[in-house]
């Protein structure tokens, strides 16, 4: 099983230039800390002291708000797109 | 008249890290939205209530603190709507020293967005681009198409599919390119962050969005100048992003700091749609963790279910003693009638949103009836007239006869017109 994980432009400088990769995780704490092992430095920009992920970035499935379909509990099905973007993005840096 | 602003940069609001002045919406290291920070010692003896009164009679007068590049020549008289006091509507709702801001007759296009896009665009032409767009629920398609039909800027306009007929129309009369997307306003509001980043567009609410903000401080500004130079107890703002309701507070802090009103408490109000209330919730479990929210709701230009501003906006509104509360869709239009019938002033579903709540909030004893209250109109109901659609049934044509015209009042009223009796008219009786 594998999920589709893409991000923002705002975070590709902390995965080498990869704006996607693929996931075996089954969640989303699974796939936090998939993100820890392959880009720790994007691991350190988007969670927050307490090792959650910060309140700024939202997780969509498929279009959907992760929040919708039971947020940490909802169980990532094989070819999932899993969009992560900040709640106010846009621009480049 | 130098139309500049002294100072500003952008600041990030969590680690307070500053970043010049650029079309970014958010920090790139704790991705928290980022403000317009400015060095208000510069400005100290220059925004003051003569140069202010000096100035035109639009939003321009306050440019010493907005963000524009120098040189900026403001294109149209945006803003300074009228504050009149609401004596009808008191009397009605058991208020004595009540006000609206009345943003239904905002130039150009009806609505307050007139205000934050003129701000926007300026911007969008300082960064070169030529291309500007937005996620919008409605009023603020109409502001960018209108105020870029002006500036000669291309615009590309993404709104829900549902959005109402009038608004769609109002957009494409300019010549906007409008894109209806098969999704809510959050749906709208996501693909728009993919695209600003992808083109190299200018985005009034998305990369050029903390500039854009800025433009909502003219309603505070305004609201201050023309209650005298003071500022009120209480203020009842509707909440959809949650931008509005915070600005209008910096607004007054900057009049503060500046030495034009007299520092004293004032309480913030929010307004939503039960149908679209996450802001609100939030408000009443006494938090700023908001729980997203799928909108249902007539008020439609307040369907936003994952307000980017929301968490701060309910933290400041519950530190300034402040409420939020929620109405229904009937509710809303009962609001919207209510404030035709009793102050002859027209909104959109969003204005009965206010209206409703400001009621409720006197009814239930949170706004004394007489502390200085002033309740804001954001938008103009000829643009959602669906809303009424079946309130207000065609009666029959009557005969161009004054025998006809006097049976008609009598089969309406059940008697004849008083006045028309009293003048002694034949068809009195």
């Amino acid at each position: 099983m594998a999920i589709k994980v893409v991000l923002p432009t705002a975070f590709i400088r902390h995965t080498d230039g990869r704006k996607q990769f693929d996931s075996a995780a089954l969640n989303l704490p699974g796939l936090i800390a998939d993100i820890g092992q392959t880009f720790p430095a994007l691991a350190t920009q988007i969670k927050d002291e307490d090792g959650k992920l910060r309140r700024f970035i939202n997780i969509y499935v498929n279009d959907e708000d992760i929040r919708f379909l039971g947020g940490e509990s909802y169980a990532f099905q094989d070819g999932d797109e899993v969009m992560l973007i900040p709640s106010i993005a846009g621009g480049k840096i | 008249m130098n139309y500049s602003c002294s100072k500003y940069e952008l600041k990030c609001n969590e680690c307070g890290k500053r970043f010049g002045n650029q079309p970014l919406s958010a920090c790139p290291d704790c991705l928290a939205p980022l403000e317009v920070a400015y060095d208000l010692e510069a400005v100290r003896g220059i925004f003051t209530r003569e140069n202010i009164a000096a100035g035109p009679a639009n939003i321009w007068r306050y440019a010493a603190l907005l963000p524009i590049p120098d040189g900026f020549q403001p294109d149209l008289p945006v803003g300074f709507t009228p504050l009149v006091k609401a004596k009808n509507l008191g009397k009605r709702i058991g208020a004595t020293n009540l006000y609206i801001k009345n943003d239904a007759v905002c130039f150009p296009t009806l609505s307050f967005k007139d205000r934050v896009v003129s701000i926007a665009l300026a911007n969008a032409q300082r960064f070169g681009f030529d291309i500007v767009g937005c996620s919008s629920t409605g009023n603020l398609a109409n502001s960018v198409a209108a105020q870029s039909a002006r500036l000669g800027l291309k615009a590309c306009i993404l709104v829900p599919a549902d959005l109402e007929p009038a608004k769609v129309l109002n957009t494409l009369v300019y010549g906007a390119r409008l894109v209806r997307i098969d999704g809510n306003y959050d749906h709208v509001n996501r693909l728009c962050s993919q695209i600003a980043e992808e083109y190299n567009w200018g985005f009034v609410n998305v990369n050029l969005r903390p500039y854009y903000a800025e433009g909502s401080k003219t309603v505070g500004y305004e609201i201050a100048e023309q209650l005298g130079w003071r500022l009120p107890d209480n203020v009842v703002v509707p909440m959809a992003g949650g931008s509005l309701i915070r600005k209008i507070r910096k607004a007054f802090q900057q009049l503060i700091y500046l030495g034009l009103v007299e520092d004293k408490p004032v309480r913030f109000f929010g307004a939503q749609a039960t149908g679209c209330s996450p802001i609100s919730v939030a408000v009443k479990e006494g938090t700023d963790y908001i729980e997203p929210q799928r909108p249902n709701t007539i008020a439609r230009s307040l369907a936003i279910g994952n307000p980017a501003d929301g968490p701060a906006a309910a933290k400041m509104i519950l530190s300034t003693g402040g409420w939020a509360e929620d109405v229904s869709d009937v509710e809303i239009v009962s609001g919207m009638q209510e404030l035709a019938e009793t102050e002859g002033i027209f909104t959109e579903t969003a204005g009965g949103v206010t209206t409703a709540v400001t009621a409720r909030l006197y009814a239930h004893g949170r706004i004394s009836p007489d502390e200085l209250t002033v309740t804001c109109i954001t938008g103009n109901g000829l643009k959602t007239t669906d809303a009424l659609t079946g309130r207000y049934p065609e009666e029959r044509a009557v005969r161009p006869r004054l025998a006809d015209f006097d049976a008609y009042l009598r089969e309406l009223d059940g008697e004849a017109e008083p006045e028309l009796a009293a003048a002694g008219g034949k068809h009195g009786n």
